[in-house]
């Protein structure tokens, strides 16, 4: 599971929840790949991503150094930085562990980078 | 920019792809076979452009034959949601095999799909090959249609195959949902005898390939 795909995911198919979101994650293994960098696509999605909630997915897996505490301006300019945003979004990616509602506790487990979001009828 | 795949090679690559070993009656679960795949998504980049470097939507994605030849054809993440947990293993066998890094895979109901992705988060295209709605599955077919457009971006595309048998019906749904409809295509599917029940060695269904667009 990529960052990219983790700051879409909510939990808010669960009864109760009113934002769910952003969803903790506790990570037992985690991959860095290499993924071609496109500056025009990444450009794209800073725009489109929650950069806060990327920076709490960073902290949680212990990398929050690295990543810029806010969109710069200009961004779309700042080669730096938009390989960072790839970084971050596209190449590194969740294995094992589990997404957890911040408004329930309830965990969304993460098994060979497959979020696993089904929830059981009384849940929904 | 690269050059766009010739239709022909696509299709080799896709027929590398697994499909489903035991597949479920209850799912519908037939793969999206080379040909039709290839067919599709070729026409939805090169008539469209609506793969190369856009976001993408494989609902129902099996064992994700369409969301790799959208990497194939240029697109830049794709995310491929299925019910079914063998299914998406298949899908990473498929995706590791051919080294893609694109794609992502989510385990989840598409019916309440758009609860669990974000209010902004939505997708430049959408592309299915979803349940007929045959047998037990009535209505799965028009639920996916209406699921997936919920998933789209406001200028977002939703590419699908149905029963050539529904066309008169989607045509008159469309305006309700607000969205202009076209069938680009009328495809012949084989189904090889995939269930028991299957009589013949191979069926061919008549399949609309329709294209729904958003309007604002």
């Amino acid at each position: 599971m990529k960052l990219l795909t983790h700051n879409i995911l909510t939990s808010k198919c669960l009864k109760g929840v009113t934002v769910g979101y952003p969803l903790g994650i506790v990570a037992k293994e985690v991959k860095v790949n290499e993924v071609e960098f496109n500056p025009e696509f990444i450009s794209r999605m800073i725009q489109k991503v929650d950069w806060p909630a990327l920076c709490k997915a960073a902290e949680n897996l212990g990398h929050l150094d690295d990543l810029p505490p806010a969109v710069v301006e200009d961004y779309e300019n700042n080669e730096e930085f938009l390989k960072k945003a790839h970084h971050f979004l596209m190449e590194i990616e969740v294995i094992n562990g589990d997404l957890v509602c911040p408004e329930t506790g309830r965990k969304f487990p993460v098994t060979d980078g497959i979020p696993n979001m089904l929830a059981n009828e009384d849940e929904v | 920019m690269a050059k766009l795949m010739k239709r022909k090679e696509l299709e080799q690559h896709l027929q590398d792809l697994d499909g489903f070993s035991k597949p479920k009656i209850l799912l519908e679960q037939y793969e999206t076979r080379a040909h039709i795949a290839a067919c599709m998504l070729h026409t939805i980049e090169s008539a469209y452009g609506d793969l190369c470097q856009k976001t993408v939507l494989d609902l129902g994605c099996g064992c994700s034959v369409l969301g790799v030849g959208s990497v194939l054809l240029g697109a830049s993440y794709v995310l491929g949601v299925d019910i079914d947990e063998e299914a998406l293993q298949i899908s990473n066998s498929n995706i590791n095999q051919f080294e893609l890094n694109e794609v992502d895979l989510l385990h989840a109901d598409v019916k309440i799909l758009p609860l669990i992705l974000g209010d902004n988060k939505k997708f430049d295209t959408v592309v299915m090959n979803p349940p007929f709605g045959t047998k037990h599955n009535k209505g799965l077919d028009s639920l996916f249609l209406e699921i997936g457009l919920q998933c789209l971006s406001d200028k977002g595309v939703l590419y699908s195959l149905h029963k050539s048998s529904t066309r008169d019906y989607f045509h008159r749904k469309a305006p309700s949902w607000k969205v202009d409809a076209r069938v680009l295509a009328e495809l012949r599917y084989d189904l090889p005898a995939t269930y028991k029940f299957h009589n013949k060695t191979s069926v061919d269904i008549e399949v609309d390939f329709w294209r729904f667009e958003k309007k604002n």
